[in-house]
């Protein structure tokens, strides 16, 4: 079967047994390697992608059910890249001359220490992504519970708490 | 977070206005604080796109899959692997013992595990590879599994560590009188505790792959903590030389001590298909293999026999220790020498015997993670002092206050601590910073008045601990590291290591030690990739010994390096390094370990200075205690670690946090269940690590008492944290519900049954049996399967 | 890379009776459950796949006659952020919100978890105790069963071959009351140890209990009704008293056993608890 998907703004068609799961589609298919197999069975996230712009783990949903769907990965939040990830936020001299293709919610995340091993961020980032989409008030415990199908082993989840905090405030200030 | 930063501490030849300072003080916790000051991390942006390439994100053309067939026994003679004559076996390659052109070892502290059961050999736990295939494509792989049979004769298995008879390792460790002590003390109280296996679980979980070199080699590519560990496991296992074995460390996603030593197995293995094949061969792990195969922290039991005075002084220890290491070797000598030098806990106690023993039960061998077993015997030794405290009536604070090493103080080693002692610094901290005796009056205040009609009930709990820097004894001695600083000859500083970053922050911390000590910009200062071809062997990343001795011989070779251009260039080494390298070419040099002046260890008597420098710690946590349930929900802690220096206090924070909640998953929810030697939780739904839900709001203090003999005085962060957080939060169980809970993980099941007196749970750490293996059987039927 | 066993993807519900009565497939709803199968760790993964994710007659939450109606694919999402759900049926709600974490709220379903019939699928206590009937489908019609006689064994359900779940209905009851507890391995992305649902109706006069049923999950093959706890309840007020004899009757009808998430007596002490405190809380003593 083929199948059409829209990713990270880029439309493209795969033809690949309709019971490949996207994050098969994802890494192997299309060699979009930023979402990770931690588990393979929904537990841990690291495969989280952007369904239509709703958090889902890629290893628990095959691609006979994302055609047509707008997918959203890791690769999508740069500043080089289209999506919501691209708005700019507040700059920080230092590190956008550590990496000015970071997006906003990168970048706090590189301040704030939010990622350690690195293995579960692009599922975190893209939990954190939907997050600060939804508008919703961007309390401690609203932002654990947003990541608490993203397993770190590395952090403790305090930093990355932080850094989603932060990059909501500076999304609250550039809309203010 | 506050870092406290002593003047007289900081040492003389520091630069006074370096461009990227090495030690930086934030001034308080606001967000990005790190940035006025810290570089962000050197790796950081390429984990924030998806860029970064871990082993499974390699892409090699043509490359095979790999796999691993298994004993499926705890304990069995193999007598022959057959093949399916029915299936077609030509595009499937088939490797067991008979093919392993070197030694059948994997190379670690002992011969005894074979890199793949050999016929006629004996199967000792119940995840032994046993034979290897490989094959083009993943579903000939998955056909070919199932066409391969293991013939074996069942012999009878050892799952209780008080019954075994094979030892792996004792030490014994004597300081003063045990006898006379306990027989002067007020009063004495006896204690069994019990912790149980956990799983590291880096969420990356174990991968190798391997590619044929033209040269008859192989070149390694793999989630590790060690290259040089697998460089020589494949050098002895394919019979090879040096220059034919090359181990290139990936982006690693996690390690803890999970990678320090089977990727030597999993190398091995991809190896050896690849040689067979002539391909490149992935051997990646899924979860369940993953979890199933590879080493954890070793289960213990502690018994405690502690003479205490009135006045809370305690006079006598007499400890013994008893590790499963599992089916083979593996580390757990090393590991149990560090367990035995901490069971006493950070206190200088007169009198103390420490016994410890590790033995072989017909489990998946056991190994190295973080703490590398201290957590163990300190969770035992706290604890018990808590207990003793109860015992005297004496607040937890107020007994370690009197019992707590202080400069000078001498431990059961007969180390006599010359520097850098802090325990008594991280114990006020954490007290002050939590509140701790008000707190805990005003929890003791609601247990006296509570009801059945009280949902909930909050605890408070202290804990202290120290933890030896570096390796154990003569380990670094024996080690002989080397790292290596380059100047190249197009003005590039490019520092050579073996050390690995795995998330700790390697690659940025070392680079800032660097550049500080030439005084250039961190930008200015590379890292060679983690390549064996490339780097010399620093030694293995583990121990918390990457910041301290890595660091301190960077620094040595940065010096040489400085001294031999402004020699040269007669002007500082920051203004005329590039002009030197245009005029002279490039410049490297070779810094080897040189031990630290005056330590010294004796290893036939166990005794002198077992580790060059202590970091201390403190931890204190708040806990509810579901009273309808017995769920346990961690609402903060306080941790409080002296680290000697802090070089980056952002990465270093991060350490303390992510340690910190890895030790209440060891305190609350992580356990594994064995039958038949098999672990039953196999599974990431089932062995269960905290979320962000379960995680409390962690302070971090950081404290510096540095360590004289390396000139940045750092002396290691990333196991501190782990030592600590268990029995702290064990303690406030107790002081939520009065319950002591000897067994971790204190699961709502062994709060409950001490709470309700219902029937507990199986004890941590012990395998049941069918009753085929055992006579006088008491497990139920298959208490493994899912309802 | 797991098994890929072959899948269709009907777009109507005729198609998908068609399809599903001319050769035996494994239902996909959500995927949360099915996708893990595909290893073969767990069992052996399914032959063929019919996947039910484009049928939009199985979507959607109605009031209608007198039930609450739930399409067999409604997500737990759809389901937490539904305002006929929280008003009729806020234990259904509590359930869904406990359920996995976002990712998988977002994708999975009640259908799908009523099918899979897990004697630890938190839901399944919530139908018992709401006494929601489920509607199979098929060639020849459709018919409805009470989820009292929905679960006959362990991971079995009385849906036919051939047949689909196409909806959930709950009865919408004057003054009723539900509650929902469960109890976890941790407090995010839990399986549960036990499960209790309950749901009475309070005579306004004598503020005794009509129509009491209690149910848990996680103590027996399947999840269950306490038929012999429900008849100390009935007709009686929530006092200490009455509470003190349903839970020696609740620890008395429940047989749970040892597994690797739990134990049996763990299982029997906080089933009692927990119902204590739901009776608390109700007679507020």
């Amino acid at each position: 079967m083929t199948y059409r998907l829209t990713i990270n703004g880029a439309s493209t068609e795969v033809a690949v047994p309709g019971m490949r799961r996207l994050l098969d589609v994802l890494r192997e298919d299309l060699g979009l390697t930023g979402a990770k197999e931690g588990c393979g069975e929904g537990e841990c996230g690291a495969c989280t992608v952007l369904l239509d712009g709703a958090v889902a783990v890629s290893c628990l949903v095959p691609v006979c059910q994302v055609d047509g769907c707008d997918i959203r990965t890791v690769e999508g939040l740069g500043r080089g890249a289209t999506g919501t990830g691209a708005t700019t936020g507040a700059t920080d001299a230092a590190t956008d001359a550590a990496d000015p293709q970071l997006g906003p919610l990168q970048r706090a995340f590189l301040e704030t220490g939010g990622a350690q091993c690195g293995i579960c961020t692009p599922g975190m980032l893209m939990a954190g992504e939907a997050f600060l989409a939804s508008g919703a008030e961007p309390t401690e415990q609203a932002i654990r519970e947003a990541i608490a199908g993203n397993l770190c082993r590395c952090t403790g989840y305090t930093k990355i708490v932080e850094a989603i905090a932060l990059a909501a405030a500076r999304q609250t200030e550039l809309g203010a | 977070m506050t870092t406290d930063t002593r003047p007289g501490a900081v040492p003389a030849d520091q630069p006074a206005a370096a461009p990227a300072p090495l030690i930086v003080t934030p001034d308080g916790p606001t967000r990005g604080r790190a940035m006025s000051g810290a570089p962000p991390r050197r790796e950081g942006p390429a984990k924030l796109t998806g860029a970064a390439l871990y082993t499974d994100d390699l892409v090699f053309p043509g490359a095979w899959y790999g796999t691993t067939i298994r004993s499926t026994e705890p304990r069995a003679r193999l007598l022959a692997i057959e093949l399916d004559p029915a299936f077609d076996w030509s595009k499937v390659a088939v490797v067991t013992a008979a093919d392993i052109p070197g030694d059948n070892v994997v190379a670690s502290i002992a011969a005894d595990q074979p890199i793949l059961v050999p016929v006629g050999g004996e199967i000792r736990h119940q995840a032994e590879p046993v034979a290897l295939l490989a094959a083009a494509d993943r579903e000939t792989l998955r056909q070919a599994r199932s066409r391969v049979r293991l013939r074996t004769e069942a012999l009878l298995p050892v799952f209780d560590p008080l019954a075994s008879t094979l030892e792996f390792a004792h030490y014994d460790l004597a300081k003063g009188d045990v006898e006379a002590g306990l027989a002067g003390a007020d009063l004495i109280v006896e204690g069994t505790y019990r912790v149980g296996h956990q799983e590291q679980l880096y969420i990356e979980n174990n991968a190798m792959i391997a590619v044929p070199r033209p040269d008859g080699g192989v070149a390694v590519h793999g989630s590790l903590q060690c290259p040089y560990y697998v460089h020589k496991a494949l050098r002895r296992g394919l019979a090879i030389d040096a220059d034919q074995a090359q181990v290139i460390q990936a982006e690693t996603g996690g390690g803890f001590g999970g990678k320090e030593e089977y990727p030597s197995m999993i190398g091995l293995h991809a190896a050896l298909l690849a040689l067979r094949t002539g391909k490149p061969v992935r051997m990646i792990y899924d979860r369940h293999e993953d979890l199933a195969a590879t080493t954890k922290r070793h289960p213990a039991i502690v018994t405690h026999r502690t003479g205490v005075m009135n006045d809370g002084r305690v006079v006598a220890q007499d400890i013994d220790l008893l590790m499963d290491g599992g089916a083979y070797t593996t580390l757990t000598p090393v590991v149990l020498s560090r367990a035995t030098i901490h069971a006493g806990g950070p206190y200088d106690i007169p009198n103390v015997r420490i016994r410890g023993r590790a033995v072989m039960t017909n489990t998946p061998p056991n190994g190295a993670f973080r703490g590398f077993g201290a957590p163990q015997s300190e969770f035992a030794a706290e604890t018990q002092l808590n207990r003793v405290a109860e015992a005297v009536g004496m607040s937890p604070l107020e007994i370690r206050r009197r019992n707590v090493y202080r400069l000078g103080g001498i431990t059961p080693t007969q180390q006599v601590l010359r520097g850098g002692v802090a325990g008594a610094e991280v114990l006020e901290r954490a007290a002050e910073a939590s509140e701790f005796e008000r707190v805990r009056s005003r929890t003791a205040g609601a247990r006296s008045g509570r009801t059945s009609r009280d949902r909930t009930a909050r605890g408070i709990g202290l804990a202290l601990a120290w933890h030896g820097a570096g390796f154990t004894g003569s380990g670094e001695a024996k080690m002989g590291s080397v790292v290596s600083l380059e100047l190249s000859a197009d003005g590039g500083v490019r520092i050579l290591t073996a050390s690995t970053e795995m998330g700790q922050g390697t690659k940025t911390i070392l680079p800032q030690i660097v550049a500080a000590e030439l005084g250039l910009p961190f930008e200015a200062v590379e890292i060679a990739p983690q390549d064996t071809a490339l780097v010399p062997d620093s030694g293995p990343t583990v121990a918390s010994r990457t910041a301290m001795v890595v660091g301190g011989m960077l620094i040595g070779a940065a010096r040489r390096l400085r001294d031999e251009v402004e020699g040269r260039t007669g002007r500082p080494f920051a203004e005329s390094y590039r002009d030197d390298a245009r005029s002279h070419g490039s410049t490297r040099i070779d810094q080897a370990f040189e031990p630290y002046p005056g330590v010294g260890f004796d290893d036939a008597t166990y005794t002198g200075d077992a580790y060059p420098a202590y970091g201390w710690a403190a931890a204190v946590a708040e806990v509810e205690v579901d009273l309808d349930t017995a769920e346990v929900a961690v609402i903060s802690v306080v941790a409080v670690d002296d680290v000697g220096r802090v070089i980056h206090p952002v990465l270093c924070e991060g350490q303390v946090e992510g340690g910190t909640l890895q030790a209440i998953g060891y305190a609350t929810i992580e356990e594994i269940k064995l039958h038949d030697g098999r672990y039953l939780n196999d599974r990431l739904q089932t062995y269960l690590i905290p979320t962000a839900l379960d995680a409390p709001r962690i302070e971090t203090i950081l404290v510096e008492s540095p360590f004289k003999d390396v000139p940045h005085g750092a002396k290691g962060v990333g196991e501190l944290p782990m030592d600590v957080g268990a029995p702290a939060v064990i303690a406030a169980i107790h002081d939520a519900t009065g319950a002591w809970i000897p067994d971790l993980p204190a699961t709502p099941e062994r709060i409950m049954a001490a709470l309700a007196g219902i029937a507990p749970p199986d004890p941590p750490g012990i395998s049941t049996a069918s009753t085929a293996w055992v006579a006088d059987a008491t497990a139920d039927a298959d208490p493994g399967a899912e309802r | 890379m797991p098994f890929e066993p072959p899948v269709v993807s009907p777009t109507t519900l005729p198609e998908a009776y068609a399809i599903a009565a001319a050769t035996p497939h494994r239902p996909l709803a959500g995927g949360t459950d099915l996708l893990v199968q595909l290893t073969g760790e767990i069992g052996p993964p399914p032959e063929r796949v019919l996947d039910l994710w484009r049928l939009d007659e199985l979507r959607g939450i109605v009031i209608r006659d007198g039930t609450l109606e739930l399409g067999a694919l409604t997500t737990y999402t759809e389901i937490r952020r539904s305002a006929a759900c929280l008003a009729h049926a806020p234990a259904l709600v509590e359930a869904a919100t406990t359920i996995g974490a976002l990712q998988i709220q977002n994708r999975a379903t009640l259908g799908g978890n009523v099918m899979n019939a897990s004697p630890a699928g938190d839901t399944l206590p919530v139908l018992l105790a709401l006494d929601a009937e489920l509607v199979a489908g098929g060639l020849a019609g459709e018919r409805t069963i009470p989820a009292a006689a929905f679960w006959p064994a362990y991971r079995q359900t009385a849906v036919r071959p051939g047949e689909l779940l196409v909806r959930i209905r709950i009865p919408l009851v004057d003054g009723g009351q539900q509650r929902f507890r469960k109890v976890g391995t941790r407090r995010a992305q839990a399986i549960s140890k036990v499960v209790v649902a309950l749901a009475w109706r309070a005579d306004p006069q004598s503020g005794r209990w009509r129509d009491v049923r209690l149910a848990l999950g996680s103590v027996a093959a399947t999840p269950i009704r306490a038929a012999g706890t429900e008849a100390v309840l009935e007709s009686a007020p929530p006092t200490e008293a009455v509470a003190d004899r349903a839970v020696e009757a609740l620890i008395a009808e429940l047989h749970p056993i040892d597994d690797v998430r739990s134990t049996a007596a763990y299982r029997r002490e906080v089933a009692g608890r927990v119902l204590r405190r739901l009776l608390r809380d109700a007679g507020g003593w």
